[in-house]
């Protein structure tokens, strides 16, 4: 019988056949928790009188959303994901290693097939590998670190079929701004998204990360890619999506003539091509987050800025270190360096809004990143823009926003 | 499992984990301090209002957004026993549950505010101003949670899930 992707991993893991709508009892390939939710995980974990976890090796932590600690509070809970990982023989990536979900890809914690879950929204981020991947809390995360096992319910599924050429100055970042807003914030709560078509299969993982990072913007579960054409540097067994399967419904989009696309202040979805914001004024530009701020985006914002100066303050902040680096090493950190630009921390930084970077009352933000919640970068007299890293260099050098190509 | 309070009702559509609970408070283990900004930025006046026992209800997917499990932890520190919605967001009903708050969903209610509100969990119903209305039952593994009074309490109390 034809299954979607997460139909099958999960049948996989529970040992039995599962459809859409089962609640099914599933063994765990791997966790991840960061600063934000390992101390509650951390305590819940002992609460259930748990001493060690179910497997050291399948278990990752990650200090990346308040790192470096930027206060005494901060810097205790960092202390104590230290000792914990001391204490289990567990990873830790510390301050400055990067983002957790890049770290996930980057070091292959994660694979094709795979039953993951991570205390953090962004989880789904793994589905561009073909991984069943999901976010959950906690305490949910403290269960799996006792037993190796949680529940879950079997999703139903959506197909999107992404069709066509992807015209010159768009992006992944501006395919996934115009699905967040067909689909809503709500087009897929509880429900499991897969991605296909041939505008997909061309993509680098980067951009297949940057697809399935944002189905959280649509209340999705998970965010699956199809496979095919995509490249790993390990063998893996692909994740096919099959068109037989039982989709709760199947969309396909044309995406050969949209524009750079661009979420405005303080929804996700509330999405309009660049061309009906021409002109807005901006006061900061942040180029960062499990979204966009990998290798390939850190290249597209040192082709806009080459030879320019930033007419706004600019704060980049790498996904990983491994990232930096190589950036370090092929110049681009120097051009943009010299265009004006301010690196920080890799790490979530401004993004989530507890640290670095806060703007001011009334001020306007260009961000790379997947969510403009009010008061989510720390300020809610703030507004937020969100962009590819194209349209969020371009409006830095502007001063406003503006078509990149016209620059 | 039945419940009887007063209702706040905030009628808004997709009320995020931010405005539960603003990002910058949530970097810490103390749960009063969370209950003191539990939704300022929807309602400054919420956390000194509230009386423990009330309930909350709200529009359609409550709690999108992040996974932070503070967000139903300030709820519940704050007095609220449960939370009545038209939908809600995947992680914040897991997370609700997994720390023993009350969630229900009423996809049809037109509770009003300040009203008497009734929850009966087992038949799916919940009651206000003599008007009934359905709410979505929920699976077994759900019930054995909040019956535990949470996840914690379950598998504190049993090593594993039962099957
Ligand atoms: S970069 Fe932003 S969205 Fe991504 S994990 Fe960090 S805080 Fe969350």
């Amino acid at each position: 019988m034809s299954q979607t992707i997460s139909e099958r991993i999960i049948s996989k893991h529970a040992n039995q056949a599962v459809s859409a709508g089962d609640i099914a009892i599933v063994d765990v390939d791997a966790v991840m928790a960061t600063d934000a939710t390992a101390p509650f995980a951390i305590k819940a974990f002992k609460e259930m009188g748990g001493e060690k976890v179910w497997n050291k090796e399948k278990v990752f932590l990650v200090i990346d959303h308040a790192s470096p600690a930027p206060n005494e509070r901060v810097a205790n809970l960092h202390k104590l994901m230290r000792n914990f990982a001391k204490e289990q023989g567990i990873k830790l990536y510390d301050v400055g290693a990067g983002i957790c979900h890049q770290l996930m890809v980057e070091n292959a914690h994660v694979r094709p097939g795979d039953l993951f879950l991570g205390a953090d929204s962004h989880t789904p981020t793994y589905g561009s590998l073909g991984s069943f991947a999901v976010g959950v809390g906690s305490t949910d995360l403290a269960g799996v670190l006792l037993t190796g096992k949680t529940w879950l319910k079997v999703p139903k599924s959506i197909l999107i079929n992404i069709e066509g050429e992807i015209p010159a100055g768009v992006s992944a970042k501006d395919i996934i701004l115009f699905l967040v807003e067909k689909m809503g914030a709500e087009g897929a709560v509880y429900e499991a998204i897969e991605l296909s078509g041939s505008a997909v299969e061309s993509m680098t993982l980067a951009s297949r990360m940057v697809l399935s990072n944002m189905v959280a913007e649509m209340g999705a579960k998970a965010g699956l890619v199809n496979t095919k054409g995509l490249k790993l540097d390990y063998p893996f067994e692909h994740q096919l999506v099959d068109p037989n399967a039982n989709y709760r419904e199947i969309f396909t989009y044309d995406i050969s003539n949209i524009r750079p696309q661009i979420a405005q202040p303080h929804a996700p979805d509330n999405v309009l091509p660049i061309d009906k914001i021409i002109g807005k004024k901006v006061d900061a530009a942040f180029i960062g987050s499990c979204t966009n701020s990998r290798l390939e985006d850190l290249h597209i914002a040192a082709e806009i800025l080459r030879g320019r100066k930033v007419a706004v303050r600019l704060l980049i902040a790498p996904a990983s270190k491994a990232i930096f680096d190589t950036a370090l090493q092929d110049g681009t950190i120097q051009t943009l360096t010299e265009a004006g630009a301010t690196f920080i921390t890799s790490g979530c930084g401004p993004c989530v809004g507890t640290h670095l970077g806060v703007p001011g009352d009334d001020e306007v933000v260009i961000s790379s990143t997947n969510r403009n919640f009010q008061g989510r970068m720390g300020n809610p007299r703030a507004g937020v823009f969100l962009a590819s890293p194209a349209v969020v260099a371009a409006a830095a050098v502007a001063g406003e926003i503006i078509d990149p190509e016209k620059l | 499992m039945n419940i009887t309070g007063k209702a706040h009702v905030y009628l808004v559509d997709n009320i995020d984990t931010d405005r539960i609970i603003p990002g910058k408070y949530t970097k810490t283990l103390d749960i009063s301090s969370l209950a003191e900004h539990v939704l300022e930025d929807l309602d400054p006046d919420f956390s000194t209002t509230v009386r423990n026992g009330d309930l909350l209800v709200a529009g359609s997917n409550f709690g999108c957004g992040s996974s932070r499990e503070q967000a139903p932890i300030a709820l519940k520190a704050a007095g609220v026993s449960a939370v009545v919605a038209k939908s809600f967001a995947r992680i914040f009903f897991r997370n609700a549950i997994n720390i023993g708050l009350l969630v229900i969903e009423a996809p049809e209610h037109q509770i009003q505010n300040g009203a008497s509100l009734s929850i009966d969990l087992e038949n799916g119903l919940v009651e206000s101003d003599g008007q009934t209305w359905a709410a979505t039952k929920m699976p077994q593994v759900m019930m054995d949670i909040l019956n535990a009074g949470g996840l914690v309490n379950l598998l504190k109390k049993d090593g594993g899930y039962n099957k």
